[in-house]
């Protein structure tokens, strides 16, 4: 049981990796960063059912920060979309040094 | 004199204030009077007045302040007098120590001297971006002292890189058309030597004797000059490797031949100032590190018989061979410019011939050739700023329309030749003579030099102070104006004192020159055997 | 200053006689020079403008120098008006010197007052250069050789001084003139009092020093600055051998001072290269100074300043500091035969070769240059060969009959140049083919001259025949009794170099008389070449010049008589001699070998008899050879041929020394050393390292690295790239590889 979760976990947050680091829109990024933290909420989950409770309390903790996160995130977004009118993670190299 | 100055504490605190004072006037001076327009000529408007004014008051001041050092200093003792130390940075054994013996001290007076001089020299010469300018000369008379007092190898160091800076840029903005060329080339000689004295000085300061601290075996680093002296370890073959970090700093800036081919692009394109201060001044840095590190500390690798002769070779080379370039240059200060090779060339030689005489006249060259060749750049760009050029071609029997100034430069190339009742034969004498006890045939080759030096200076004098005037542009120069009148007073007064009586000069050097000799006498058979391993 | 003196045994007789002010002495001329240096300088001097970098033009003042034509281009020889200064000066000048020369005399009487005076009278001054066991004190030596030097150079330079108020009474440098003038003489004081080599030597190099500045007075004239800069070089080169000299007594003596020198110079082997190789290089050094072969080429041109500077100091003084030196140094070179023959061989040549070329020269002050050669190289056969009293006998009697011809040369040129003026022509007024018949117009002078010409010529009971036959005898005597005799030279017996000599100063001694006596013929005798016009102008010189013309012609006759020969009881036998035993008496007798030749009276009749026939003889060649009136004025005479012209191209030895040794020095300089060296190897090399890339050359090291340096950074900057998601992937590049690393440990 524990096995087939923990596979499923990793396929999702391995989903998730790829999504980041080629998806172009910011948005569509944001959701496979929550697909990481969900596929990293499963695996807790996962892990509780043998080992203990302590894994299911950690998903409230991560859910919180994932709920944060994506707060702040999207109101980052906004922000960027004010000022550059896209949301194209190519363009955007404020940070260029 | 003495006793007054010493119940007022002058041994204490003349030679930190010396290192301070001229610092402290730079800032000042950078904030007197108001930044020039770009291209303004701030002489004709008045601009200048303030930073010049400024900064030689306190050149003035920096002068009388060390003239005390002439009674206070006692000629009788061999260690070092007016002493400072103070701890600096504890965990690298590294302290600010300042102290004076018979060589440094008329170097230091020098320096106080001409400085002063050099700075009343710039009134006119000087006509944009004064107040940056007599900042520079400030700092770099801090640099300049701060060499010759250090007697902590690292202070040694900061302030031998401290000099250069304000001479690479007195050179490349103030100088002549190609000064970019001539300021980069000279940073860059003067710095290769200087890094590869930094490793030796990193060397000796670390590679002291092991001590046990808080119970473990350490080497506690030291990087004072004594301790250097005397305490430091290396083998016989690092002796020779560390001389020739050491050389090689030393000997670019001497300028030993064949090192040497900055000097003419350095003198030739600096205004006259830097002219002045890079030969009287600057030039004896390199010798002086001889005197005072290089061979006291390795004595064994500097006496050691195949670098002994190569330098005294060398040095001859750099005699001759300055003297016949000199001959045939068309450049009047490039001129004055070999001729400094030649001169210092006879410093090399009194230093390594290691005779009481010959180290005694090599000082005496020193203090001279900075006297005399001082002077001759001072009249050549008193010249200069009448008639903007230094061909020799361009003159020629101006001797009649500036009868002083013809006086003044004759006097000054007899100094320069060596005629005796004039300072350079002191010099130059007592080099050879003593250099022939120990070295006889360099001695007599160097001895020709009287011949050659008589025969470029006299030819370059004779087209241009005597032959026809046949130039329109110069029947109407006008002759010498009182500052500069004053300006060379003292410099002939020197030039007459120290050919008649320089009894005095020889007195007080001659402990030190004693002591240096029998040091590296008694140290170079001597630690050859103990230093082997 | 200290005044110590050296105590032998006590204090010496001379202390606290008028010779404690020897110190004067020199310092009357000095105080001259000064005074007569700040009327020149002041007089000449305009100050300048605070600025001088300003635009000029508007405050400076026109050339300062005469108000008539002549202009900036002009020389700086004629003007209309005497000097401002030049009553002031011509009181100085001349003033100081007689002020020295009395003291001069005055001291001298106190000296003969004492009698007998074995010690040199030392005053110390000061601590000049004491270094180590170099002790060398600012200090005077008066003994009886210096004496006579002394007496010579302020009497005689008291009488040229006085004759120069008149000749170069119209010079716009008189003040300029005297103060050099004086300055000379201070310097010539200061070598001849000098208690050892050093001081000596600073009043060697400052007489060289003033001749300089002197032979180059005229400076506009470019042959005249030349002529000076050339005196003062090749002077250097005989320097040069001094200071050899001096550093080689140090080194083997570790004194410097006279008195010690000759007190420890018995350390030395008799004979032996130590010894031998000092006097060699003394030597060199009065080749240089009394210009001897082969330094001698700068004395004729040293003609080209003022005539009464050619008398007092190219024929009076300085050029007689080398016989000085040797005299003084008799200790040394009584020790080294070998150098003594080296001496004598050379200054026999060097009388043969310039008494030849004076046999053709057409300027007056050229033959006398060369006279002065010649009669110098007869010196140093004196003091060569050990017979210094000689050889210092002959110095004091040219010092007055050569002055006397310098002088009275001068009169005829101060002549002929007023006639020219007069005229405004540019004939040369020194050259006797246009001079002639001047006895009738200047008949004192003409009188006088030949008083001298007799003197030089050796004819008795004239100055010239007593010294020059002491010579010549001695040399004859000597080449079978003394160490030179017995010494071998080049592997040639000393006896025969010699016998050589004695026939060669015969030979000059014959040419002398030709030359001196054409230059009278061709001068004073014969036609006048002048022109019509000018000969109304020839007159006598004035007074003032004139008058010490009188006084050195009565020393010219006068002046032999102070060291009368054995052989001639009548008058003072030896009389210089004596005077100067104590100085040079035992190094006379170490080089005689022990014992004085001695000479039958029958000998010395017949020597005597053969120098005056010779000089007889040479008189007698020149007025029956010798034809005047074919004489052409300058502007119109042909060409020498042949060998004539050899000579009167004085052998063409200053273009080959030219040739030899000044352009392959200059050239070498130049293309090799400065171009090929320095510029060629040491500056490429450099630029190597230094060269900027925006030059044509290609960048050297240092711009290399820099450019390398800023490539690497190029590509550094290349991970900025500002890109969030590039970011991610190097997140995830680094963690893959951080747990890669932890994995396989």
């Amino acid at each position: 049981m524990l096995a087939e979760s923990l596979f499923f976990s990793a396929v999702l947050f391995t989903i998730g990796v790829v999504g980041v680091l080629t998806r172009r829109n910011a948005i569509i990024v944001f959701m496979c960063v929550e697909l990481m933290l969900n596929a990293v909420n499963l695996t807790f989950v996962a892990f509780a059912r043998v080992y203990g409770v302590a894994g299911q309390v950690f998903v409230f903790f991560v859910m919180t920060v994932a709920a944060a996160e994506a707060a702040v995130g999207l109101a980052i977004i906004i922000a960027l979309f004010r000022h550059k009118q896209t949301v194209d993670l190519s363009n955007i190299n404020l940070l260029k040094g | 004199m003495r006793d007054f100055l010493l119940s007022i504490g002058y041994n204490y605190w003349i030679l930190p204030t010396l290192l301070a004072l001229p610092l402290l006037g730079a800032l000042l001076v950078l904030f007197t009077g108001r930044r020039g327009a770009e291209g303004e000529d701030e002489v004709a408007s008045g601009a200048a007045r303030g930073p010049r004014v400024l900064a030689t008051a306190v050149f003035a001041l920096e002068f009388v302040l060390s003239l005390g050092l002439w009674w206070a200093f006692d000629p009788t003792f061999d260690g070092w007098q007016h002493s400072f130390d103070r701890a600096w940075i504890p965990s690298w054994g590294i302290r600010f120590t300042l102290g004076l013996d018979g060589i440094s001290l008329m170097m230091v007076l020098l320096t106080t001297f001409i400085m002063l001089l050099a700075s009343y020299g710039s009134f006119t010469s000087i006509r944009r971006k004064t107040r940056a300018y007599y900042a520079l000369l400030l700092v770099l008379t801090t640099g300049m002292l701060g060499v010759f007092m250090a007697l902590d190898l690292f202070l040694f160091y900061v302030m031998w890189e401290a000099m250069l800076i304000p001479m690479y840029f007195i050179v490349g903005i103030w100088g002549g058309e190609r000064r970019i060329y001539a300021s980069l080339k000279f940073f860059i000689y003067t710095m290769l030597g200087s890094l590869l004295m930094l490793v030796g000085i990193v060397y000796l300061g670390t590679h002291q004797p092991l001590t046990t601290v808080n119970g473990v075996l350490t080497a506690v680093p030291n990087f004072s000059y004594e301790a250097a002296l005397n305490t430091a370890q290396f083998t016989q073959r690092g002796a020779l490797w560390l001389f020739g970090a050491f050389f090689l700093a030393f000997a670019v800036k001497v300028p030993m031949f064949p090192l040497h081919t900055w000097l003419p692009d350095a003198h030739v394109e600096a205004p006259t100032a830097g002219s002045v201060v890079l030969a009287s001044i600057m030039l004896k840095l390199g010798t002086f590190g001889f005197l005072r590190l290089a061979v006291p500390l390795f004595p064994t690798a500097a006496m050691h018989p195949a670098v002994r002769t190569t330098v005294l070779v060398l040095a001859v080379i750099g005699i001759v061979y300055g003297a016949l370039v000199s001959l045939v240059q068309p450049d009047f200060k490039k001129l004055v410019a070999y001729s400094s090779v030649s001169h210092l060339g006879f410093v090399m030689l009194g230093i390594f011939a290691l005779t009481v005489q010959s180290v005694q006249g090599a000082l005496m060259v020193m203090i001279n050739h900075g006297l005399s060749t001082g002077a001759l750049f001072f009249l050549i760009g008193m010249i200069y700023e009448r008639r903007h050029t230094r061909l020799i071609e361009s003159y020629g029997g101006i001797a009649r329309v500036v009868p002083m100034f013809a006086a003044l430069l004759t006097l000054v190339t007899f100094s320069s030749i060596g005629v005796p009742g004039t300072n350079g034969f002191i010099g130059e004498f007592l080099v050879l003579i003593g250099a022939f006890r120990t070295t006889p045939v360099l001695s007599l080759i160097a001895t020709t030099t009287v011949i050659t030096s008589a025969a470029y200076l006299l030819w370059a004098i004779q087209r241009i102070l005597f032959n026809a005037l046949d130039k329109r542009e110069n029947e109407h120069v006008p002759d010498l104006n009182r500052r500069e009148l004053i300006l060379m007073a003292p410099l002939v007064a020197g030039i007459i004192w120290l050919g008649v009586y320089p009894a005095p000069v020889l007195r007080r050097m001659e402990v030190s020159a004693e002591k240096f000799v029998r040091h590296v006498e008694s140290k170079s058979a001597v630690r050859t055997a103990a230093r082997e391993r | 200053m200290l005044l110590q003196h050296a105590a032998t045994a006590g204090a010496h007789p001379l202390e606290g006689t008028v010779a404690s002010y020897l110190w004067l002495l020199p310092l009357l001329p000095l105080l001259g020079f000064v005074l007569n240096g700040l009327l020149s300088l002041t007089s000449a001097f305009h100050l300048g403008p605070d600025d001088p970098s300003a635009d000029h033009g508007t405050g400076s003042h026109p050339v300062a120098h005469d108000e008539t034509g002549g202009g900036a281009h002009g020389d700086d020889h004629h003007a209309v008006q005497r000097h401002r200064y030049a009553g002031l000066v011509s009181l100085i000048g001349p003033g100081v010197l007689i002020a020295a020369f009395g003291l001069a005399l005055a001291i001298f009487l106190a000296m003969r007052g004492l009698g007998e005076m074995h010690a040199p009278f030392v005053q110390r001054y000061f601590s000049w250069m004491t270094v180590g066991d170099l002790v060398l004190d600012a200090s005077f030596q008066l003994d009886q050789l210096s004496m006579v030097m002394v007496l010579i150079i302020t009497g005689v330079g008291a009488l040229i001084h006085l004759f120069s108020v008149g000749y170069m009474r119209d010079d716009p440098g008189y003040p300029r003139y005297f103060a050099y003038l004086n300055l000379f003489v201070f310097f010539m004081l200061v070598l001849v009092l000098g208690a050892n080599y050093p001081i000596l030597f600073i009043g060697w190099e400052g007489v060289g020093l003033c001749s300089y500045l002197l032979i180059g007075f005229w400076f506009s004239e470019k042959a005249n600055a030349d002529a000076g800069k050339k005196a003062f070089i090749v002077n250097r080169i005989g320097d040069f051998g001094f200071l050899i000299a001096m550093f080689m007594l140090f080194a083997n003596l570790g004194r410097l001072d006279f008195l010690g020198v000759n007190a420890t110079a018995g350390q030395l082997q008799f004979g032996g290269v130590v010894v031998t190789a000092i006097c060699l290089f003394i030597f060199l050094g009065c080749a240089g100074k009394s210009a001897q072969i082969p330094l001698y080429v700068w004395l004729p041109d040293a003609m080209a300043g003022p005539t009464p500077v050619s008398a007092l100091i190219h024929a009076a003084t300085m050029v007689t500091a080398g016989v000085y030196l040797i005299a003084r140094s008799n200790v040394l070179f009584s020790m080294a035969p070998a150098a003594g023959l080296t001496v004598v061989l050379i200054g026999g040549l060097t009388a043969v070769f310039a008494a030849s070329i004076g046999l053709k020269q057409w300027d007056i002050k050229k033959v006398l240059a060369y006279s002065t050669v010649s009669q110098l190289g007869y010196m140093f056969v004196g003091v060569g060969s050990g017979a210094y009293v000689a050889g210092v006998f002959h110095l004091m009697t040219h010092a007055f009959f050569k002055a006397l011809l310098f002088l009275g040369s001068g009169s005829v040129i101060y002549a002929m140049h007023a006639a020219y003026h007069a005229t405004h022509s540019h004939e040369d007024a020194q050259d006797m083919r246009n001079m002639g018949g001047m006895k009738k117009y200047m008949p004192v002078t003409w009188v006088l001259m030949w008083a001298a010409t007799l003197a030089i010529a050796g004819v008795p009971p004239f100055a010239g025949f007593f010294s020059k036959d002491e010579i010549l005898g001695s040399v004859f005597l000597r080449a079978s009794h003394s160490t030179l005799a017995d010494a071998h030279w080049l592997g040639i017996p000393g006896s025969y170099i010699l016998y050589l000599v004695y026939v060669i100063g015969l030979a000059a001694a014959f040419m002398t008389a030709v030359y001196m006596t054409r230059m009278m013929i061709y001068t004073f005798h014969g036609p006048n070449r002048t022109g019509e016009k000018e000969r109304e102008h020839l007159r006598e010189a004035p007074w003032i010049m004139t008058g010490p013309l009188v006084v050195l012609g009565v020393l010219s006759v006068i002046g032999g008589w102070f060291n009368i020969p054995a052989a001639l009881p009548v008058g003072p036998i030896g009389a210089l001699d004596r005077w100067l035993e104590p100085v040079v008496g035992e190094s006379a007798l170490r080089a005689a070998g022990g014992t004085l030749p001695e000479a039958t009276h029958s000998l010395e009749y017949s020597l005597i008899a053969v120098a005056i026939v010779i000089a007889l003889a040479g008189i007698g060649f020149a007025f029956a050879r010798l034809k005047p009136q074919r004489l052409l004025p300058k502007a119109q005479a042909p060409a020498e041929h042949g060998f004539g012209r050899v000579l009167e191209n004085k052998y063409y030895v200053d273009e080959a020394y030219d040739a030899a040794v000044v352009q392959p020095v200059v050239d070498v300089s130049r293309g090799l050393l400065w171009r090929g060296i320095d510029v060629g190897v040491i500056d490429r090399l450099t630029r190597l390292i230094v060269q900027s890339k925006d030059d044509d050359a290609a960048p050297g090291a240092v711009p290399m690295g820099g450019w390398v340096t800023r490539a690497v950074g190029y590509l550094g900057s290349q991970l900025q790239s500002g890109r969030v998601g590039t970011y991610a992937w190097v997140l995830v590049v680094g963690v893959l590889f951080v747990l890669g690393a932890f994995s396989f440990r």
